[in-house]
């Protein structure tokens, strides 16, 4: 398969690997996917309580070239994002981005479903009532 | 040395020179119709092809009249088990294969299961063989063919050939291998394996594409077919069609090289493999091979990075040709059935990686394979949130997933 010069520069040159403390409570951690699967992602935000907005992003991917570049670029977009407009972002966007083809839709899927997981757990940290819960199934 | 490098020997070869040469005056100067029985142009091709025949029968032990030429092995496959359900319908309709059969095997028997026939496929232990003894209580008084792959063309484990025919002999079953990538890489011999019928290619063994062969046993017993191509009643009527002379000559050719290289091919793919092997072993912590190393084809290497997705160990190796079982690399996308069957987990599938060693390899090139594989393994295990945290000590199989 033919990868997209974007989805090769985000394998070769990976943005923000690494992880934050989970137990931080200003830390939100989103791990979705499964290794029987073929695909884990693992998405960390770190969040100013008092702004909303999202200081810091680091994951670690197991998984295709397409799924660690659909969670390298979502840390990317996520910084500097408050949490509401981190929710905001789809899916759609990222495989736009990446120009991915139909076969790995479900990598920017799994991304997206991370940051979904990553934000939730911050707000119940944070004790603020949760969006729609991180039970998509597909 | 050359980039890139090409280590995946059990989908094709490289036409060997020599074969090369050999075919060469096949494609204008002696094109005869070797069934054209009255003039010298089809006596040359005929000449050609009876020679091929010698050749291929002298490398497994056969008479040169019980090679039957076919357009490769998956029809060379198809013709056997279609070719025996048919023709011995009165006698019974069982067929026993194995779950890690290659797909012209498997989806042949799911088609004649559509046609009245009952197929039994055998597990695989977790070293990827066969349980004799399951074979032998899977056999009954309907059982026809017993057809198990003398080699596998993933894990490249030899299955007990000799053994299984010793059984279907004293049974009174005709007994078929897959033998694409056995022949030419390893002794294989008709007579002393107890083989009724075999499949072999060329483009396996240095020769083209587009040419094999399906042995079939001429006494003790005289195995018959019934054709599954009608017309001119070519190949004793078992295989209608104009002989592909031009490829017959190249896979007869690839033949005698064979045997006549072999014993010192084996040691020296034993040897690059071994060296890669240590290489990946020694220097990565969590690889497994799968199947068993101790009946293996000596030019194959299968193995699982635990924690690395074999699609994106594929990208990051992408000047180095070789397979992987991940489902993200294959056309269903499910991740191969060969390794599932070895019942490791589907992670271990996901992560796995098949180097197919061959005659153009060198030492040089493994070398910069085995580097660039533990570079590139290193780099996505810091990437992987299983490795860090396996490394934490948590059992990833106890963890819940969110399976997708």
């Amino acid at each position: 398969m033919a990868y997209s010069n974007k989805v090769l520069d985000h394998y070769n040159n990976p943005r923000n690997v690494g992880s934050l403390d989970k137990k931080d409570p200003t830390v939100g951690t989103g791990m979705v996917g499964a290794p029987e699967c073929g695909d884990v992602m693992k998405l960390q935000v770190k969040v100013d309580p008092a702004t909303g907005i999202i200081e810091d992003a680091k994951f670690k991917t197991f998984g295709c070239g397409s799924a660690i570049a659909s969670s390298s670029l979502a840390t990317e977009w996520l910084r500097g994002k408050t949490v509401d407009e981190a929710l905001a972002i789809k899916n759609t966007d990222i495989v736009n981005e990446l120009s991915l083809p139909p076969v790995k839709i479900h990598c920017s899927v799994l991304a997206e479903d991370a940051i979904e997981a990553a934000i939730t757990d911050y707000k119940t940290k944070q004790g603020q009532p949760q969006p729609v819960a991180s039970t998509s199934s597909h | 040395m050359k980039l890139p490098i090409y280590m995946d020997y059990h989908a094709t070869t490289p036409c060997d020179p020599r074969v090369f040469e050999a075919m060469r005056p096949y494609f204008t100067e002696v094109f005869g119709n070797s069934a054209s029985r009255n003039h010298s142009f089809g006596w040359a091709a005929e000449e050609a092809t009876e020679k091929s025949r010698k050749q291929i029968a002298d490398l497994i032990g056969a008479t040169a009249k019980e090679i039957v030429f076919t357009s490769g092995a998956t029809e060379s496959n198809n013709l056997a088990l279609k070719g025996v359900a048919e023709m011995y319908a009165e006698k019974g309709n069982h067929i026993i294969t194995a779950a890690t059969e290659h797909k012209a095997i498997l989806d042949t028997c799911k088609r004649l299961e559509k046609h009245g026939c009952r197929v039994t496929y055998l597990p695989v232990q977790a070293n990827g063989l066969i349980d004799l003894d399951m074979l032998r209580e899977a056999i009954t008084d309907k059982t026809i063919l017993i057809s198990i792959m003398y080699a596998n063309n993933e894990i490249g484990v030899l299955q007990p050939v000799r053994e299984i025919g010793k059984i279907a002999k004293e049974r009174g079953v005709l007994f078929h291998t897959d033998g694409v990538q056995a022949v030419g890489k390893v002794p294989v011999n008709v007579i002393e394996d107890n083989i009724d019928l075999l499949s072999l290619s060329g483009h396996k063994i240095y020769g083209p594409k587009g040419v094999g062969a399906l042995y079939v046993r001429r006494r003790s017993p005289r195995v018959q077919l019934t054709a599954q191509t009608d017309g001119g009643g070519h190949e004793r009527g078992m295989r209608s069609g104009t002989l592909n002379v031009t490829g017959i000559v190249g896979l007869g050719e690839a033949c005698a090289i064979a045997k006549r290289d072999m014993p010192e091919e084996m040691k020296r793919m034993a040897s690059l493999r071994d060296r890669l092997k240590a290489k990946l072993t020694s220097e990565l912590d969590e690889v497994y091979i799968n199947g068993t190393e101790e009946h293996r084809l000596p030019n194959n290497l299968n193995i699982s990075f635990a924690y690395v997705e074999g699609e994106s160990l594929l990208m990051g190796i992408n000047d180095i040709a070789v397979s992987s079982g991940s489902a993200c690399t294959s056309a269903t996308l499910e991740p191969s059935y060969v390794l599932k069957a070895l019942g490791a987990g589907d992670d271990l599938a996901h992560s796995s990686i098949r180097f197919g060693l061959g005659r153009f390899n060198t030492e040089e090139e493994v070398d910069y394979v085995g580097d660039k594989v533990v570079e590139v393994v290193r780099k996505l295990r810091e990437l992987s949130p299983l490795y860090e945290m396996a490394k934490e000590g948590i059992d990833l199989t106890k963890v819940e997933w969110t399976a997708h």
